[in-house]
């Protein structure tokens, strides 16, 4: 067991006791298990899977870090949530709007807003969906 | 008699100015507090991020070149990203702000660049001519991140082209409810603490130490431009509580003394007349 944090500016998403954390690393999907050597690497847009006991988390994440320290694991993530928590119907809705608002063109400051809202929403869709598919996947 | 309907329409009148007041303390007081938990729930993630940086800022450099952002600079211009309420009605708390800025300015050498966030700033440095480089208003009570992105990204950018040589945020720091303080911290160029944080230096960084600095250091500076405006969202709405709660007991008050003038001069009236009478019936007699 390892204590793992992840954290985002905003909140804390999940704070517990776990056994195995699998992370969408720069350099490739990524295994941590107690006793990992230290270490700090960048993330990609994806979806994290936390194993607790027979307990599966999922978490969809935009983006951040993951830190491995000899007592603990801290994921500073850019967005995270729990899959269960990922709203599809609105997450569709978000990517619409932010693709009508860039197509219609607007001023600069709104644009960046409506870029980021986008690149948000198609992060989340892919997580669910991916979620999804290693659900129906046997086995697994 | 026309006195006495006078003074009934005030009492009407301070009595519903005192029901707004009291419902926008109650607003108020909601708000701050969802400003505060907001602030409070990224504090682990401010923590985090600033040990990180000063983890990595203690690793020797390998090519001797400094991240941009953590570069000092010869200063040859200044941006302060202003940040103050879009609405009034919060005591002295736009004065005290506007006049911590305009005072930073005026000491200065060299230009200053205004970043103004919410309206009342930009109004204020706008009406003394001030040099305004950009404006963000209407960012509401309760901004996400994602809100608040296009004002740091604005500050990287410039910072990084080398349009600005130092930056600075301005808000009003949440002491507690009853006391704000305005505040002028430096945010560019980042510097990290020197002092070591219990020798954990032993990573291995994927891909590499420099390549995680340069993904940290931008996140950190929306980071901060984030908290800093929930801070001052606190701020804001505590001052407008106090404000209110002021301004509703100022009310009672006045209504209070109305009331008792208001019974004064119908009693008054109501003697002048019983003596028309008796006076009348003292005639006739």
């Amino acid at each position: 067991m390892i204590k793992l944090d992840i954290v985002t500016a905003e909140r804390v998403v999940f704070s517990e006791d776990v056994d195995v954390v699998l992370a969408p690393g720069v350099e490739g999907q990524l295994g941590v298990l107690p006793h990992h050597a230290p270490l700090m690497t960048i993330l990609e847009p994806g979806e994290l899977l936390v194993r607790k006991g027979g307990e599966e988390f999922l978490m969809a994440v935009s983006g951040g870090f993951l830190e491995v320290r000899p007592d603990r694991i801290i994921v500073l993530a850019d967005t995270a949530e729990r899959a269960e928590e990922i709203d599809i119907a609105r997450a569709e809705e978000a990517k619409q709007r932010a693709k009508q608002w860039l197509e219609e063109g607007i001023p600069d400051v709104d644009r960046a807003r409506a870029e980021a809202a986008l690149r948000r929403a198609l992060v989340r869709l892919g997580a669910v969906e991916r979620i999804r598919r290693r659900r129906r996947r046997p086995g697994s | 008699m026309a006195d006495i309907r006078l003074i009934r329409r005030r009492i009407r009148g301070v009595q519903s100015t005192a029901k707004i007041t009291r419902a926008m303390e109650m607003i108020a007081t909601l708000k701050m507090r969802r400003a505060q938990e907001r602030g409070l729930a990224g504090r682990p993630y401010a923590e985090k991020i600033w040990q990180v940086i000063s983890d990595l800022a203690a690793l020797p450099q390998e090519e001797g070149v400094l991240h941009p952002l953590l570069q000092r600079r010869e200063v040859n211009k200044i941006a302060i990203v202003h940040i103050a309420p879009d609405r009034g009605l919060c005591g002295g708390l736009n004065a005290n702000i506007n006049r911590k800025t305009a005072g930073f300015i005026v000491a200065q050498k060299v230009p200053v660049s205004i970043i103004a966030v919410g309206r009342k700033g930009w109004d204020f440095m706008r009406r003394h001519g001030q040099e305004i480089y950009a404006e963000f208003s209407q960012i509401g009570d309760w901004p996400s991140l994602l809100d608040t992105l296009p004002i740091s990204r604005i500050i990287i950018d410039e910072y990084q082209k080398g349009a600005i040589d130092l930056v600075y945020l301005a808000y009003t720091q949440f002491v507690s409810t009853m006391t704000q303080k305005a505040v002028l911290q430096p945010l560019l160029p980042v510097e990290p603490e020197t002092v070591l944080t219990g020798g954990n230096v032993d990573y291995i960084y994927e891909p590499g130490s420099s390549e995680v600095l340069d993904e940290l250091l931008p996140r950190f500076v929306e980071m901060q431009v984030y908290h800093v405006i929930l801070e001052a969202i606190a701020s804001e709405q505590s001052a407008r509580m106090v404000a209110m709660r002021n301004a509703t007991d100022n009310a009672t008050e006045l209504v209070q003394d109305l009331t008792l003038a208001y019974n004064k001069a119908r009693q008054e009236a109501i003697t002048k007349e019983i003596l028309d009478i008796a006076g009348g019936a003292a005639a006739l007699a």
